[in-house]
């Protein structure tokens, strides 16, 4: 017997998630809300408040349709679905128009759209599939590489665009493969690899390359002393530095100055104080002014800090911290993890690897945005544009992570037609 | 306890959670740095514009300073409860100015600052100053103008003015902002570097009424704005005035150099202009007037004006002839008007007297013999290799070329060379007598009144020359100059120094001649094909240990022995005895009036 479909979906996810963008909307109401001056209502379109009312209804409907398709359509055309959207996120390097720096918007009619925020699903949905073939060996190089692939194309493209914020969102995908088994050492070499990448941005390279040479010799010093010791210490080590050249070549070509700066300015918070360094210290006073309790809604916020564009994407956080105070954003804090770690406990009860790599998918893709969006306003990690989401204004980045919540829902629905993968495939843990 | 990779990845999720909670809690509960927000109060950051280094001239006397000046800023979003008539009343506008320039700072941007009222004056500014708190949303910011103490000057020192868009993006610093100022022409461009200095950051804690409660973070973030450096030139201000006194109502220009340090006591352009007009609020209508006028003022001419030097280049002519061996003292040539026309002079002349009484046929074959010494045969070839020749020596003296003084936009003159004559006639199709007028300083060949200064100040030194400078010393530390020899012996130049000597002594150029001194000079008249001759003169006192080299080039004054000597001899007087008592020449001059 058939139970109803409502009673399958998971309600606490989707409560959590009618919440914070509920939440979110009224809070995007208070940023620039001046007593007496503010005549716009919640659903004035012209302002951003109404504009992201609209978006809200959109993402209804959207749920809507996501009910009609079942698991199956996103199983099987989930390749169609992530070359549809790199081509789209090609097509920004040519039709695009320039926002905030850099090429990865198209502009209709007053409304614009961002691929990229759909490349984030699109790319879950294809990694969750070639992850959930029947073929799929984690330890063999075949899918390591072809999976690393899906993930490094987008990356590629979005440097390419400029957006090296978002770019880095993809890193999260880290997560995902090491929970569905990667070997530790490739997980680990990626990380090197991107830390190694960030220190050449802070230090000069030479300072790389001589501590690189140093820790070789002092590891061929110290220890035995055979043959295929030495040699795979000395090949590690030139490979670093083989990569730190390489790295430096790079970061000329795409980094733009803005981006070293930046990176300068987490490590040395004096460094801009006039610039980047401004932002983050108005940011926390925004927060700080809120104390224990907030000031109260709509009376926090005053525009003079002068950083209003930011304020309702980038730093929407400071509203929260301004208005609620500690208690306001401890508790926005626990309520947003809360919504991730569902999502995990989701994607672990899922039958299908599809649904549980999909499923990590999302939540390390939303716990992405939430870490260093928040951490960025806090001042603990670089100033990185990239969306709170649900809070921040933005219609693609809403749609893109409620299509991926809405999916995720249906897959969790719908997981009882499938036979339990532990009788079938073979895994790692 | 075995531990999932699925449970380490929800531990290290929660983990970071919590670790932003305990951050969140200091910075919103713990620390109260952050809570002077929590009274309202607002962190302005205020830019320090520094002050501009003053010019002194080489007494310490002020030529150019900074005077203070207040623009009223307005932040339209700040703008709460205002009393607009009586803001009106209080600011001396009225209701509609108001409203346009509430309307174009509005449009500029609501949230940050626009000019609202520009260049209040210090007067006005301390009676506004009380009031200004009962208008939120305006207030007052102070910068520097720059002020003249004494209208002369102009084009040396320059002026300062807002940056224009070409300049933003040639600014590869990334230094200035838009309506930021900067030196636009002369010494303000020239030593832009230095005069600016460096801009700093205050940032301020005020409350919601725009009163400053003190620093924020004490300070600890604000840069300290460096002061620009000041200059000392090396004009000597009465000499300058003085000069400028004397070049009323004529075109022209006057340079004076002091020989042994290249240093420029005076630089005079004529007509000049009181340098405050372009400092005031109406900057750009006067600039525009005064690029309008058809004396062109703005035109900076002891620098930029080309001339054919006429007579004055004959010593050089003669040094050079002599330094060839080509011409002795006693080498006598007779005035022949057939070759080239003449005034009236004793008749046949040796050296020493065709330079006293500027006798054109002698240099005739001066020239002659410096171009075709018949090293070879061909004469189109010999005259080709003398040119090469002549030009070389030319060239040290300073012509043809910048000498390098520090003001933008130095011309360098002009001298023909081989190709130049080659593209002309033809190759080998020019001699000595093709190219005649270069013997008495005419045809194609141009140079400066600084250049003619110079040439004034490598006779006086009999032999050499410092670059030629303004500026003497940058806050307290001596700039060092440049020797350059002519490679001339000594002798020649006493002899060729005797002659001009006499010039003043025993000839026309007697207006000139100072009691006690002995100065020396040159004087000249240059062709003026479109109305009356020029007058040119250049020279330098005393004899011995000369202090002062100068040359003076008035336009259309006719006879270079009468204008051109008279004012020369006045700022000789002036500079060497302090004061001039030669009152009948001073009214000569002050009454001339040579513009068309």
């Amino acid at each position: 017997m058939e139970k109803s479909i409502w009673a399958k979906y998971d309600w606490l996810l989707l409560f959590m998630y009618i919440a914070l963008v509920i939440f979110g909307w009224i809070n995007l109401y208070a940023v620039g809300y001046e007593k007496g001056v503010t005549t716009a209502s919640l659903f004035d379109f012209s302002t951003s408040t109404g504009k992201q009312f609209l978006w809200i209804v959109g993402a209804s409907i959207l749920f809507i349709f996501s009910l009609f398709f079942d698991t199956q359509f996103y199983r099987s055309l989930a390749y169609v679905f992530y070359a549809f959207s790199i081509v789209l996120l090609g097509a920004t390097l040519v039709w695009g128009v320039k926002v905030g720096g850099h090429s990865s918007w198209f502009q209709w009619h007053g409304i614009q759209l961002q691929p990229t925020e759909f490349v984030k699903l699109t790319c879950a949905l294809a990694v969750a599939k070639r992850l959930g073939n029947i073929g799929a060996k984690l330890n063999q190089f075949k899918t390591q590489l072809s999976v690393l692939l899906l993930i490094l194309i987008p990356i590629a493209f979005i440097l390419l665009q400029g957006d090296v914020g978002s770019a880095l969102v993809f890193s999260v995908f880290i997560v995902v493969l090491y929970r569905e088994g990667f070997p530790i050492i490739i997980l680990l070499v990626g990380v090197g690899l991107v830390v190694i990448f960030v220190l050449n941005i802070l230090l000069p390279s030479t300072y790389l390359v001589i501590s690189a040479l140093g820790v070789g010799l002092m590891l061929i010093g110290i220890g035995k002393k055979n043959v295929k010791r030495i040699f795979l210490i000395s090949s590690i080590t030139l490979a670093i530095i083989g990569l730190v050249e390489v790295f430096d070549w790079v970061e000329k070509r795409v980094l733009k100055p803005h981006h070293q700066h930046r990176l300068k300015v987490l490590v040395d918070p004096n460094a801009d104080p006039l610039g980047i360094g401004w932002n983050v210290t108005q940011s926390k006073i925004a927060i700080g002014s809120g104390r224990l309790w907030g000031k109260g809604f709509l009376k926090g916020t005053q525009t003079k800090y002068g950083f209003v564009p930011e304020q309702r994407k980038d730093f929407i956080f400071c509203t929260i911290g301004e208005e609620y105070g500690w208690i306001g954003t401890s508790i926005f804090i626990v309520v947003f993890m809360a919504l991730v770690l569902r999502i995990l406990y989701i994607a672990e009860r899922q039958r299908i690897r599809f649904a549980r790599v999909y499923g990590y998918g999302v939540a390390s893709v939303l716990f992405f945005h939430f870490f260093i969006n928040v951490g960025m306003t806090i001042g603990v990690l670089p100033v990185i544009g990239i969306p709170l989401p649900f809070i921040s204004y933005g219609g693609s980045s809403l749609w893109a992570f409620s299509i991926m919540l809405f999916i995720l829902l249906k897959f969790d629905s719908e997981r009882n037609q499938y036979v339990s993968w532990k009788t079938i495939a073979i895994d790692l843990e | 306890m075995y531990l999932s990779r699925s449970h380490i990845i929800q531990i290290i999720f929660i983990l970071a959670g919590v670790t932003f909670i305990i951050k969140l809690f200091f910075i919103q509960v713990v620390n109260t740095e952050y809570s002077i927000a929590a009274e309202k109060n607002i962190v302005q950051r205020i830019e320090e514009y520094p002050y501009r280094g003053i010019i002194y001239d080489r007494n310490k006397q002020l030529l150019v300073y900074n005077n203070p000046v207040y623009d009223l800023m307005v932040i339209p979003k700040a703008v709460k409860n205002l009393n607009i008539l009586s803001f009106c009343q209080a600011f001396n506008i009225s209701t509609s100015e108001f409203t346009n320039a509430l309307n174009r700072a509005k449009r500029y941007s609501h949230i940050r600052p626009s000019v609202f009222i520009k260049n209040i004056d210090h007067n006005d500014f301390a009676a506004i100053h009380t009031k200004l708190s009962d208008y939120l949303g305006f207030y007052i910011r102070a910068r520097t103008v720059r002020k003249y103490p004494q209208a002369m000057l102009a084009n040396t020192v320059g002026y300062v003015g807002e940056i224009n868009t070409a300049q933003l993006l040639a600014d590869t610093s990334q230094y200035y902002k838009q309506g930021d100022l900067i030196g636009i022409s002369g010494l303000e461009a020239k030593y832009e570097a230095l005069l600016r200095g460096k801009r700093g950051v205050k940032y301020k804690i005020t409350d919601a009424r725009g009163q400053e409660k003190g620093s924020f973070k004490e300070g600890t973030l604000d840069i300290l704005s460096v002061p620009g450096q000041d200059l000392i030139s090396t004009i000597d201000a009465s000499l300058q005035l003085y000069g400028e006194t004397l070049m009323r109502n004529k075109i022209g220009s006057i340079v004076a150099i002091e020989p042994s340090t290249g240093e420029v006591l005076a630089m005079v352009s004529s007509p000049a202009y009181d340098p405050n007009l372009l400092t005031s609020k109406n900057l750009s209508n006067n600039f525009a007037a005064l690029e309008r006028d058809s004396l062109a003022p703005l035109f900076h001419r002891p620098i930029m004006a080309m001339y054919p030097p006429g007579s004055i280049f004959k010593l050089v002519q003669a040094l050079i002839a002599l330094q060839e061996g080509v011409v002795q003292p006693n080498t006598v040539y007779s005035c022949n008007k057939k070759i080239v026309n003449c005034h009236p002079h004793p008749s046949p002349t040796n050296l020493h007297q065709a330079i006293q009484f500027s006798c054109n046929p002698y240099f005739y074959h001066v020239f002659k013999h410096i171009v075709n010494q018949h090293i070879v045969k061909d004469t189109y070839e010999d005259t080709r290799i003398g040119l090469n020749k002549w030009l070389n020596y030319v060239r040290q003296f300073g012509l043809g070329k910048q000498l390098g003084i520090d003001l933008p936009h130095e011309k360098s003159g002009y001298l023909p060379d081989v190709s130049f004559y080659d593209a002309r006639y033809g190759e080998k199709r020019w001699k000595a007598s093709t190219i005649r007028s270069l013997d008495i300083g005419q045809g194609e060949m141009l140079v400066t009144p600084l250049q003619m200064a110079n040439l004034a100040a490598i006779m006086a030194n009999r032999g050499h020359y410092y670059t030629p400078h303004l500026i003497k010393s940058i806050e307290g530390q001596t700039i060092s100059t440049k020797k350059h020899v002519i490679q001339i012996e000594k002798n020649h130049f006493d002899f060729a120094v005797n002659a001009m000597r006499d010039v003043i002594d025993s000839s026309s150029a007697w207006r000139a001649k100072i009691k006690n001194v002995i100065v020396c000079g040159k004087t000249g008249t240059a062709e003026n094909p479109h109305g009356e001759d020029h007058a040119v003169f250049m020279g330098f006192a005393p004899l011995e240990a000369p202090k002062i080299a100068i040359a003076v080039y008035v336009e259309n004054a006719g006879w270079g022995a009468r204008a051109a000597a008279a004012i020369a001899g006045l700022m000789l007087e002036k500079y060497l005895m302090g004061q001039v008592s030669r009152k009948s020449i001073e009214d000569y001059v002050l009454k001339g009036d040579f513009t068309y």
